[in-house]
């Protein structure tokens, strides 16, 4: 790197990645609001291909401006939100996962179907109205959503919620209200999180919203730890980053990015599930505590 | 008419060898193995590498593809299960640290033998064709259901008659009680793991072979169907799986001859979807599914 | 009456674990429940606090029928609970498990806590004395930060009394609660029982001390195999010969 100019370089190369870094974030925030109650719900990709079909649409059909835009791909997503998780949230465990996975599926085949946008080609040629402030800025809108409730009165009865629901329920707290809310909160969030990919990709394609795509968020979401609310958002910003490090040796072994990226993805999230199932949050309390405790051996007499 | 009913029962006799892996390990462990459809995948892999360069005729790729798929099994169950056995959330951490693995298979297959649609060669299977009325079937297609029907008789023989099999029903009904019975519990895990991969991994050669296509996605838009299967035939139940599978290949292909192909899909999950809102137990499943 | 219980039934598979049981629980009374094993005594918790429906009878609450409503909408009324084999949120400590009991008693709007509205630090100041106090008054001050998961069984019991008594309720449904405790630790929850039910609010308590229940519970029901037995005071339970029949054999 020489210069101010090398600089310039580096960022142009990198923006992207760093855009994807806040994207991915967000869309591990969404997975995250579910499983803070203790909910696996995989259908925020069906959200977010309702977000960033309704935010296209708008911005190509439309001369709404673009806060107007992304709204609407917030509201979209939140609102299908409710009649699906009035059947689907009694159910538990693996059933709302597969149900969900079902749901994100089905909104996929709609738009391959649908005419009106292209079927699987999809949408092309949306202008770039979305840039690093944006997707930043939403990023820490939902952060700092995450951030008041914890703590909260609500807070806590999430927390009751996903450590022991019946118990919760006897002591007052409306499960199935909360969970509801948790869903149509990561709608939002992942319905947002397509509207601003959408204009910043200039493209939206029923391609992206696959159940791989989901995985990779509950991936973020895993990795990072789903204990505290910003877990989420560090797991992103490792999986996003981490490939991009390993691009260049990858490229010297002769490996391809595209299974790279999916290998590094399998195997990391196997390593945190299998021992650091906290996720990368509580490494650090972990190694304090290895720490303390080979020290408190060495003084053992 | 009779063209449809035979093309469903084939495409459903692969769904249903597939589902019932599923079924199996999930009636055992009440746990998803979402590894399944990347031991689907690599025993197709497995089995065209025999063909195309140890030049094995199909009757012998086939079964060292089934008996490979079984090992793989063995390997699935030992590297992302069996750790987490002790585990208060195991049934979805499980879930997850498949996912993991199947990804780490696929990216592996996706590096080795790159993202192109691979082919088992022309005349591998004799290709004549026959008439049933008014209804057109390869050879193929009746090997490929015979196969099937097999395994699921096999199966359903092993499960009910056998030693293995009165041991799994008892680990299914309640692991700790079994053990107290001097059941060994996790080798009745392991061979439900192993003879589970090894139904997954025939489903891959014969979906191979059935529809040309051996790629390393071809599991993902099985497993997804695959999960409406189990869920219409009961989450655990074996006959449920067999029937489901043969149930969903039939309305598929029947959509598909009404509707048109795109909505094909579309009906596997719409089957999910109501199932699970309507009747969550399937229809043979017996477990309580909607807990407290 | 405030609990009042008329034929309730609840079956499970063949099983019949309540048949046909009713009896009634007045404002500020300590009402026993005994019986042996396999009673039904749990499962009648399990009724009263809407954790599962029965399959015949009606429960009410005043003149209010509880018995269809949801289990979050039974707690609101005012019946809370503890549970026989504990179930504090491992993860929460002591204090916050009492925190979420006092769930039913906060007002703590998401939105306002969105806009850093003034009232919420002094709302949330007023919630953690509150659960305080009632740490105190199960004796549990000085664990108040310490992870559920990390106390003694006799602690984690005292926790999740205070846990259940934290939204004030109406009606106190204990299990079991001094199963695993010495003699000094049994008294306090029986002096703690008193004090409840002097301030108006009632108590059912399932127990196999029978000293303790006799002790300090007005009036008994005694269950064998679904059924009541008898129902009355103490000394009239005691001299029952059907209730002396059904616990010969079984320690008393």
């Amino acid at each position: 790197m020489s210069g101010v100019g090398g600089l310039g370089d580096f960022w142009l190369t990198y923006q992207s990645t760093v855009a994807f870094v806040g994207l991915n974030g967000l869309l591990a925030l969404s997975v995250y609001t579910t499983l803070s109650c203790g909910q696996l719900s995989l259908a925020q990709a069906g959200f977010m291909a309702l977000g960033a079909y309704t935010s296209a649409l708008l911005t190509l059909h439309t001369s709404a401006p673009f806060p107007a835009v992304l709204l609407a791909g917030t509201l979209a997503p939140a609102l299908v939100a409710v009649p699906l998780g009035l059947p689907v949230l009694r159910l538990h465990g693996v059933f709302l996962a597969i149900a969900t996975i079902g749901f994100g599926e089905v909104v996929r085949i709609f738009f391959v179907n649908l005419e009106a946008t292209n079927g699987a080609l999809g949408l092309v040629a949306i202008p770039q109205r979305a840039g690093l402030a944006g997707i930043y800025g939403a990023l820490a809108a939902a952060l700092f959503v995450l951030w008041r409730i914890r703590g909260s009165r609500a807070g806590y009865a999430l927390e009751a919620i996903r450590e022991d629901e019946p118990a919760a329920r006897t002591m007052g707290i409306d499960a199935s209200a909360y969970k509801l809310s948790m869903l149509v909160l990561g709608a939002a969030f992942a319905g947002l999180a397509g509207a601003l990919d959408a204009h910043f990709s200039f493209m939206v394609a029923p391609a992206s919203y696959s159940f791989g795509r989901v995985v990779d968020m509950l991936v973020y979401a895993v990795v990072g730890g789903s204990a505290a609310f910003y877990g989420p958002v560090v797991g992103a910003a490792f999986l996003t980053l981490l490939p991009e490090v390993l691009r260049e040796i990858g490229g010297r072994l002769g490996l391809e990015p595209g299974p790279l990226r999916l290998f590094v993805n399998g195997l990391v999230l196997l390593l945190v599930v299998l021992f650091l199932p906290n996720g990368l949050v509580s490494l650090p309390r972990r190694v304090r505590r290895y720490v303390a405790g080979r020290r408190a051996e060495a003084h053992a007499p | 008419m009779g063209q449809q009913i035979v093309n469903g029962v084939f495409l459903g006799s692969i769904y249903a060898l597939f589902a019932l892996g599923y079924t199996l390990v999930f009636g055992v462990l009440d746990i998803l193995n979402l590894a399944h459809q990347a031991v689907f995948m690599l025993c197709a892999y497995f089995a065209l590498l025999l063909v195309l360069h140890l030049h094995l005729p199909m009757f012998l790729a086939f079964p060292a593809a089934v008996l490979a798929g079984g090992l793989l099994g063995l390997g699935v169950e030992r590297v992302a299960f069996r750790p987490l056995r002790g585990r208060a959330d195991s049934n979805v951490s499980g879930l997850i640290s498949s996912i993991a693995l199947a990804t780490v298979l696929e990216a592996l297959a996706l590096q080795i033998f790159g993202p192109d649609v691979e082919r088992f060669p022309f005349g591998i299977v004799p290709d004549r064709t026959l008439h049933l009325g008014d209804a057109v079937v390869s050879e193929l297609q009746v090997v490929i259901i015979a196969i099937a029907l097999a395994m699921l008789l096999a199966l359903t023989w092993v499960v009910r008659w056998t030693a293995l099999g009165r041991r799994i029903r008892a680990v299914a009904e309640s692991p700790a009680a079994a053990r107290v019975l001097g059941v060994d519990v996790d080798r009745v895990i392991a061979a439900s793991f192993f003879v589970s991969s090894a139904l997954g991994g025939a489903a891959g050669v014969l979906f191979g072979l059935a529809f040309n296509n051996v790629s390393p996605d071809m599991g993902r838009t099985v497993e997804l169907k695959g999960l409406a299967v189990i869920i219409l035939g009961g989450m655990g139940s074996m006959p449920g799986a067999a029937i489901a599978g043969f149930a969903l290949g039939l309305v598929e292909v029947f959509t598909v001859a009404k509707l048109g192909s795109s909505y094909r899909d579309a009906v596997a999950f719409g089957i999910l979807f109501l199932v699970l809102v309507l009747r969550p137990r399937g229809l043979l499943g017996s477990r309580a599914l909607r807990e407290a | 009456m405030l609990l009042s219980l008329a034929d309730v039934r609840r079956t499970f598979g063949g099983l019949r674990a309540v048949d046909g049981v009713a009896f009634e629980v007045a404002e500020g009374e300590v009402h026993g429940l005994i019986g042996p094993n396999g009673a039904g005594k749990t499962t009648l918790l399990n009724l009263v606090s809407g954790l599962i429906r029965p399959t015949g009878g009606e429960i009410r609450l005043g003149s209010r029928r509880i018995d269809r409503l949801p289990t979050h909408r039974i707690a609101a009324l005012g019946i809370t609970r503890t549970y026989q084999n504990i179930r504090l949120f491992p993860a929460l400590s002591a204090a916050e498990n009492v925190l979420v009991g006092s769930h039913l008693r906060r007002e703590d709007p998401v939105w306002k806590r969105m806009v850093f509205w003034p009232g919420c630090r002094r709302e949330e100041a007023d919630a953690a004395q509150w659960a305080l106090s009632l740490l105190a008054r199960v004796g549990m001050s000085e664990r108040a930060a310490e992870r559920a998961s990390t106390l003694s069984y006799g602690e984690q019991r005292r926790v999740e009394i205070a846990r259940a008594l934290a939204s004030a309720p109406r009606a106190l449904l204990l299990d079991e609660p001094t199963a695993g405790m010495n003699p000094t630790e049994v008294a306090a929850i029986a002096g703690l029982i008193r004090e409840v039910a002097r301030s108006g609010q009632s108590v059912l308590l399932v127990e196999h001390n029978v000293k303790l229940v006799m002790d300090v519970c007005d009036r008994i029901t005694v269950l064998n195999f679904g059924k009541v037995i008898a129902d009355g005071t103490p000394a009239e339970v005691a001299a029952d010969p059907g209730v002396i029949a059904a616990y010969l054999g079984s320690e008393a």
